[in-house]
């Protein structure tokens, strides 16, 4: 079975989306990824690719490999077959931490922030990559480290503005509720000024209200920063609202790509999701 | 109400980032810092420095140290009796080697030193977790423990089997051997204690900190979201091996002025530094100081108590110290995991509070 | 050739030490399965089981310092001994009563938390019984005899010598150690496979939370668990008691079994066996051939280092279930 529309890997021309969003090239590009665990296959010869400036989701029933997608992407699994590439070149494989170097940061879908630190401090470590100055001037609060620490403070701080949680600032992550929780960690992961910015269920276990507040800020970011995002999501209403194009997996494959329109019409998908007897 | 939390506005992150964020506390610490530094040299007496004062010191130092590891980057370590006597033996054979170079340069090259090892013993745990790296560190312990008294090069083919300080001054002061007066034993302990107070704090409070809280709460994703867990690790290892390599360095010239290996720096010290990390509280600079005054005055006021007061023979009080120090860990663990310095918090919130606590 | 005979009576005997390692890692993994807790007092727990045995066989009255300093009475003894089989009994139900206490007065508290700190709390208790085995029987060195057979063993002599013209000197103690240990494994395996209580317990090993939903309590499972612990910690101080004396030094032979388990697997029974006899083996081979070159006693460390080592490389040990690590 072939996927319904295939991407040309590069040369995609940027155009301006009817809202005013100008969409650039290809960001990432995902190559025929396979991931096998032990036995069992992840995901299978799956191709896609992200371009500058868009909201792309992933979506698909549970168990789909969506999840696993993510992880590839944020080299935290290495798949057995395929590239990926980003910004042109082919990301070789590498430690996570050197692929958040990168340019890439991402939420979780269970939430993964530091429980024993305040709100503050979480969102600070977001920019630990870019931070230079030395051990020895850290222990002495001397030279680089204190103008560093304060910087990025300041950027930290218009970073809780803009996600309007100033005023839980100071508490430890461990007692907030679950939905500023997931708030507290897109907040870490934008401190990370991110090229592309990963997002697992966003909106996982949320009430209606909590979504639109999400919802909103997912579109600010990429309005006001021009971020890419990449998401994960089950809602579909949510999904179809927020993104411009839309990959559908199912049982590790790809089964549909394309605008949300394009997709919901797609016969495969609708199989997927309201099921259909196998033959 | 004279102390109060309330108005002490800040204008700007420097302010705000300060070790003690409200005026009236940073009052407070540079008057204990005056007293500790001006008033006590004077009235110290030997009793009160041998006893308590000096140990305390340098306790506080090395749990300052295991707190580095263990509270604030999550590897729990059961070598610390190991690495204070690499600080030890470093000390010694620097000093012996080197005798014109004063020892307090040699007692923080013993600690850079015992940082080198500690980051050799803590590559482990880059793979092992948990209790896992726990039992690891016991590697450590024995194994340099045994090298110390194995290798008689370590201590200078002495017949004895120990090291002995040598005598050294400083600006005059007799600082290491016998002849040491109280004063200028604490005043030496007190310095090393104050800067590396310092040091732990601006580390905790920064990057540093940040980093090796990422890793101890949860590993993976701070990986993800770009800490290289191999620099981590390792600063934390060896910074903490700095704090307790200088505390075992001074526990050997300053405060004991000999030493033996399995004596002295045995599977029971490992421990005693452990429990006073548990009982002041993990992740606590002040944490650090409390557990190590506290379990360094129990077995001074068991020993008044039961064997002044009450005449009983000292080996069924040290029973009753093991026992109580026993069920102190336990009863910490349930009730207060973070230890003395939570509760310290958790009674000024309530303070706060009172008396409407609803 | 006879250094290669020597070497031989030398693995033998590692293999007998071996099996004592085994027979205290094998407490651990007990409690470590049904409850994830580290028991760090294991090896105490073996300690004060031995001291209360000879307390109760000498019929030694407990605190008898601690009476004698409160109210000057200098009671010693109750004038009667015990014979061994009931004292071994009744040291049995006292263990039976730590569990229970230890249950009631710790773990009740701590379910939930983190396993170091558990695991920490284990390592105060280990303080705490250490203190309490001092405090009720006194500190002195103790010799324990309950009757097991000692000494070297002339059956394997005259047999090996006959063989390779080289008698071994193996004592008989061991023999009976690895028979003991072998029924008491056994037991324990029949216990668990065969019996309701057993599969209860591996399914409390298996999730808290689903083996509460189907109505098993949990209480009662760790109380059976650190029981049987006990009780195995009972027949490990026994064994090391008669062989080596009672003493605080008894307690560090737990230090050894951890790196037994780190090798074996914390989960893993066979691991504990087999990873005991590694040790055992590793440590007497390297002291044979290495240790008088490096000035003796690398037994002080030699198995730390050997997990240590064994461990970067498969950090699961050789037996436990390999770790698949997920966001």
């Amino acid at each position: 079975m072939m996927p319904q529309t295939q991407q040309a890997a590069t040369g995609a021309e940027p155009y301006i989306t009817p809202d005013g969003r100008k969409i650039g090239g290809v960001l990432m590009d995902l190559r025929n990824i396979t991931l096998r665990f032990g036995g069992v296959t992840a995901i299978k010869d799956i191709s896609f690719d992200i371009r500058e400036g868009e909201i792309r989701a992933i979506i698909g029933p549970n168990g789909a490999g969506k999840s696993s997608m993510m992880n590839v992407m944020s080299g935290f699994y290495v798949p057995q077959e395929g590239e990926v590439w980003f910004r042109g070149e082919r990301r070789p494989q590498m430690r996570p931490y050197k692929v958040a170097r990168l340019g890439l940061a991402r939420t979780f879908q269970n939430i993964a922030l530091f429980d024993g630190m305040s709100v503050l401090d979480n969102i600070m470590t977001g920019r630990l990559t870019m931070v230079k100055s030395s051990l020895l001037e850290q222990a002495l609060w001397w030279g680089r480290a204190e103008a560093e620490e304060n910087r990025h403070r300041e950027q930290v701080e218009k970073i809780i503005d803009f996600l309007e949680i100033q005023n839980i600032r100071k508490t430890p992550v461990g007692r907030l509720p679950y939905g500023l929780k997931k708030r507290v960690e897109l907040a870490r992961a934008l401190a990370a000024e991110p090229k592309l910015l990963m997002l697992d269920e966003p909106m996982a276990g949320m009430n209606v209200e909590e979504k639109e507040d999400m919802s909103r800020f997912i579109l600010d970011v990429n309005d006001e920063f021009g971020t890419t995002i990449a998401l994960i999501e089950h809602d579909m209403g949510v999904v179809m609202d927020l993104s411009d194009r839309v990959v559908v997996m199912d049982y590790g494959r790809k089964i549909g790509d394309g605008t949300p329109d394009e997709v919901r019409n797609n016969q495969e998908v609708i199989d997927a999701y309201l099921g259909v007897a196998h033959d | 109400m004279l102390y109060r939390e309330a108005g002490d506005f800040k204008t700007s992150y420097r302010d705000d980032s300060q070790t003690f964020p409200l005026k009236l506390d940073r009052l407070g610490y540079y008057a204990a810092l005056a007293v500790a530094f001006l008033v006590v040299p004077f009235v110290i007496t030997d009793y009160w420095a041998n006893s308590v004062l000096v140990p305390f010191l340098i306790y506080a130092i090395a749990a300052l140290g295991l707190n580095i590891l263990t509270g604030y980057a999550g590897q729990v370590s059961l070598g610390s009796g190991g690495f204070m006597a690499v600080g030890a033996y470093a000390a010694y054979k620097l000093a012996t080697a080197f005798p014109e170079i004063s020892i307090l340069i040699h007692v923080l090259l013993a600690g850079g030193i015992t940082a080198m090892v500690g980051v050799l013993f803590g590559l482990p745990s880059l793979r092992i977790k948990g209790f896992y790296l726990a039992v690891a560190t016991l590697a450590a312990q024995f194994f340099l423990v045994w090298l110390f008294n194995k290798v008689p090069w370590f201590y200078n083919h002495s017949a004895s089997g120990q090291i002995t300080v040598p005598e050294r001054s400083f600006l005059g002061w007799i600082i290491t051997g016998p002849q040491t007066s109280a004063s200028a034993k604490y005043l030496v302990c007190l310095c090393f204690a104050v800067l590396l107070a310092w040091v732990a704090r601006n580390l905790t409070r920064g990057t540093m900190g940040r980093t090796w809280m990422a890793i101890r709460d949860m590993d993976i994703a701070a990986e993800i979201i770009g800490v290289n867990p191999l620099t981590a690790k390792m600063t934390a290892f060896a910074v903490s091996s700095f704090f307790i390599g200088v505390a075992g360095a001074l526990l050997f010239t300053v405060y004991l002025g000999a030493a033996e290996a399995s004596e002295t720096f045995g599977i029971n010290k490992s421990f005693l530094v452990l429990f006073m990390v548990i009982i002041g509280g993990l992740g606590s600079i002040f944490g650090s100081f409390a557990g190590a005054a506290f379990l360094v005055l129990l077995p001074v006021f068991l020993k008044n108590v039961l064997v002044g007061s009450l005449g009983w023979p000292t080996d069924l009080a040290a029973h009753l110290e093991l026992m109580i120090v026993g069920a102190l860990i336990v009863f910490f663990l349930i009730v207060e995991p973070h230890g003395l310095a939570q509760l310290w918090r958790v009674t000024k919130e309530k303070l706060r509070l009172w008396p409407f606590p609803h | 050739m006879d250094q290669l005979l020597y070497a031989s009576e030398v693995v033998v005997n590692g293999l007998m030490t071996g099996v004592m390692y085994a027979l205290v890692a094998l407490g651990f993994v007990l409690i470590y399965k049904a409850s994830g807790v580290f028991n760090y007092a294991q090896g105490v727990l073996a300690l004060f089981a031995a001291l209360t045995l000879i307390g109760i066989q000498q019929g030694q009255v407990p605190f008898a310092h601690l009476i004698s300093a409160v109210t000057g009475m200098h009671l010693d003894s109750f004038g009667w001994t015990v014979p061994s089989l009931l004292a071994i009994l009744l040291t049995a139900l006292v263990m039976v009563g730590l569990a229970i206490l230890i249950e009631a007065l710790v773990l009740k508290h701590l379910v939930g938390q983190e396993p170091i700190i558990l695991f920490m709390a284990t390592i105060g208790l280990a303080y705490f019984l250490e203190g309490l085995g001092d405090l009720m029987w006194g500190a002195s060195v103790k010799s324990l005899d309950v009757g097991l057979p000692q000494g070297l063993s002339e059956t394997v002599e005259t047999m090996t010598d006959s063989l390779f013209g080289y008698g071994f000197f193996i004592d008989r103690l061991d023999i009976w150690a690895t028979v003991i240990a072998a029924v008491l494994v056994a037991s324990l395996v029949a216990f668990s496979q065969y019996t309701k209580q057993g599969r209860a317990m591996r399914a409390v090993a298996d999730d808290h939370q689903a083996a509460l939903s189907v109505g098993i309590s949990l209480r009662f499972i760790w109380v059976m668990v650190w029981s049987i612990a006990g009780f195995v910690a009972l027949v490990a101080g026994i064994m090391w008691g008669t062989k080596s004396g009672v003493q605080f030094s008894l307690s560090l032979i737990a230090l050894k079994a951890l790196p037994v388990l780190m090798l074996g697997g914390f989960t893993s029974i066979p691991g504990a066996i087999v990873g005991g006899l590694i040790i055992g083996v590793g440590e007497k081979l390297f002291e044979f051939y290495i240790g008088p070159m490096v000035g003796g006693a690398t037994e002080n460390w030699f198995a730390y280092v050997l997990a240590l080592l064994f461990l970067v490389f498969r950090p699961q040990g050789l037996f436990g279930e390999r770790i698949i690590e997920r966001v």
